[in-house]
């Protein structure tokens, strides 16, 4: 037997509506089978708390004497968006403070401002006939706002890629610090508390539907950006009132060497209307899978070492290539969980009804890649391909020689078919002719793990190795580690005025 | 018992710590040493009924002595529970119990550090 969301509201008004939160979900629909549960189960509760950047408020800060039409904002000297009405602004949770940078950013602001802390506001303008003044700097706390509309375009991912990285060197990366070949891995994502994962058809998650948000009630508004929920990975867009929020689920991060974050606390409560709802909020953490990607590899696509679940990524510890490699989640069970209770608790009491979608959200779409018009250079766009090499039992003196002649610092290694073996710099040569060994040859002194490129990689993932090593020039190598060119940083002055393209 | 060695080169040119376990018979395990060309700093684990002994001895060869009594320690109202710490833990100090609650095992910590800034919400801290 079906039952209306009517009947479910009416059972929360009269205090008699089942509630129970989403990782209960499998083994009760196992011991009642699905028949009783939709019996006895008339709302399952969800919940996540982790890391959401695409997160923001418009805040309303009134009108000043002599009013000011406010072009640029700063919150305690972090920048808002101030492209709106004369004091509207849009604080975005990851823009970073102008004299902390990292350690203080936007989402910092929104913490502070549901904490009920003081905030320092700065403003300036052009002056107007309607709006003369020129500046304004004034304290003010989440009380003094008109509105504090927390606006987040998308939270709440269904499910997210797995992270680790097979380079190595540490990463920081926004999947946090991973260490050097494969020696972690970071996830996040409740899991089967997850709320997209319960509703994965998106039947009764749509536009209008009221839910938790950071402590508060809240709205779904539609879709998230870069919805994807084809290939599992929805999203949603959220509304919430933050005068209403608190800091227990609504915390301010940063991810070392990347930047800012918020951590949002999200529930939404999926009522059991029938069969197919018991079903899909049965979910386990066994059926939920995503990819391991490499980290390693800075491009859109990154490999994926095997595929993985969230129960497996929760026993701490999962297999890639036979070797052991410990997990650590980066949202938070334990606060996803507060969560799904908190908004159980909200439905006993019968102070939080249910609604269905006044808009649907779209279940079947994917989300597209950026289309890129101007093209993106490449290092064989910018590499040298006359370039002066030496064989590896050649001498030192001859090196030295080499170098001299071809006006370079650095003379790659080559073997008698061309393959790159070692590099070997003027530091190099130098600091051999200072130690007076006899009889050195270049094989004794070059660098033989060289940090290299190939004629496909971007310009700019070359120049960030370039940075990281603190090194002056990548060889360039084919796939069979032919040597095709040499890149250098006086190659990368050729990107100014695009005369690569030339 | 970990104690954290301080030496200055000038003083210490011996092999203090081998010197230390053959005139005690105490086997002392090195848990993490930073030495460079002027100063050197060695953090060692004993056992707690030698430790008076050791850092005797180790006082009369001219090094200073500190007692570490905490690792890392965490502060509860930044701290949310995710375990990104987990991982990164060379020692394996932190873990999740069963109610998804981070704990710490103190006495395996070697305040490397490397968790500190791994933490995404700035709580945890070394107090030297």
């Amino acid at each position: 037997m079906d039952k209306s969301i009517a009947l479910i509201n009416q059972r929360i008004r009269e205090g008699t509506a089942q509630v129970v939160t989403a990782d209960r979900m499998p083994a009760l629909v196992e011991e009642l089978g699905e028949d009783r549960a939709l019996k006895e189960v008339d709302v399952v509760t969800t919940g996540t708390f982790g890391a959401m950047c695409s997160s923001g408020a418009f805040l309303n800060f009134g009108h000043a004497d002599p009013p000011i039409r406010m072009e640029r904002v700063w919150l305690n000297d972090v920048e808002a968006y101030g492209g709106l009405a004369a004091v509207d602004a849009y604080i975005g949770a990851t823009q970073q403070s102008t004299t902390l940078g990292d350690q203080y950013g936007g989402a910092h602001v929104m913490e502070d401002l549901v904490s009920g802390h003081v905030v320092e506001l700065r403003g300036i303008s052009r002056g107007t006939d309607c709006y003369p003044r020129r500046n304004i700097t004034t304290e003010l706390t989440i009380e003094d706002l008109n509105q504090a509309m927390m606006m987040n375009p998308r939270n709440a991912y269904q499910r997210y890629n797995a992270a680790t990285n097979s380079t190595d060197q540490t990463l920081h990366t926004y999947m946090g610090t991973l260490l050097p070949n494969r020696g972690n891995i970071n996830y996040s994502g409740a899991g089967c508390l997850s709320p997209l994962s319960n509703d994965p058809t998106f039947r009764t998650i749509g536009g209008g539907v009221p839910i938790f948000l950071c402590g508060a009630t809240g709205m779904v508004v539609g879709e998230g950006t870069q919805h994807s929920p084809a290939g599992g990975f929805g999203t949603l867009s959220v509304t919430g009132d933050m005068k209403k929020m608190g800091p227990d689920f609504l915390r301010a991060a940063t991810m070392h060497q990347y930047g800012v974050s918020l951590y949002v606390g999200i529930g939404v409560p999926i009522p059991i209307l029938d069969h197919d709802m018991v079903r899909s909020t049965a979910i386990r953490d066994e059926d939920i899978t995503v990819d391991l990607l490499d980290y390693g590899v800075p491009r859109r696509n990154r490999p994926a070492l095997r595929r993985v679940s969230y129960a497996e990524l929760k026993t701490g510890k999962i297999e890639v290539n036979g070797e052991e490699v410990r997990t650590s989640s980066l949202s938070s069970y334990r606060k996803a969980l507060e969560v799904a209770r908190t908004l159980q608790g909200w439905i006993q009491k019968g102070t939080f009804e249910l609604a269905l979608p006044t808009r649907r959200i779209d279940p079947t779409v994917s989300a597209r890649p950026m289309r890129e018009t101007a093209l993106v250079p490449r290092v064989r766009d910018i590499m040298n391909t006359n370039v002066i090499s030496i064989s590896e039992d050649e001498s030192i003196r001859s090196a030295a020689k080499t170098l001299l002649k071809g006006d370079t610092n650095h003379l790659p290694v080559l073997n008698r078919d061309g393959t790159l073996v070692g590099i070997v710099t003027t530091y190099d040569v130098s600091k051999a002719v200072v130690k007076e060994e006899k009889n050195q040859k270049v094989k004794d002194v070059m660098t033989t793990r060289v940090i290299k490129t190939s004629p496909d990689e971007h310009v700019d993932v070359a120049a960030q190795k370039l940075e990281r090593y603190n090194i002056s020039a990548l060889p360039v190598v084919d796939n069979q580690n032919k040597m095709v060119g040499l890149l250098t940083a006086i190659d990368l002055g050729k990107l100014f005025g695009k005369r690569w393209q030339k | 018992m970990k104690l954290l060695l301080t030496f200055s080169k000038k003083k210490n040119r011996e092999p203090v710590i081998a010197q230390v376990v053959k005139e005690t018979g105490v086997l002392i395990s090195v848990e993490r040493a930073h030495i460079d060309s002027t100063s050197g700093e060695v953090l060692i684990d004993v056992p707690d009924t030698d430790a008076p002994r050791i850092c005797a001895l180790m006082e009369a060869k001219g090094i200073t002595v500190r007692i570490l009594e905490h690792g890392i320690s965490r502060n509860q109202d930044e701290c949310v529970d995710c375990g990104a710490c987990v991982s990164i833990c060379p020692k394996e100090v932190f873990y999740l119990d069963a109610e998804h609650q981070v704990h710490l095992r103190d006495e395996r910590c070697v305040l490397c550090g490397k968790c500190i800034p791994a933490c995404p919400h700035r709580a945890l801290s070394q107090t030297l």
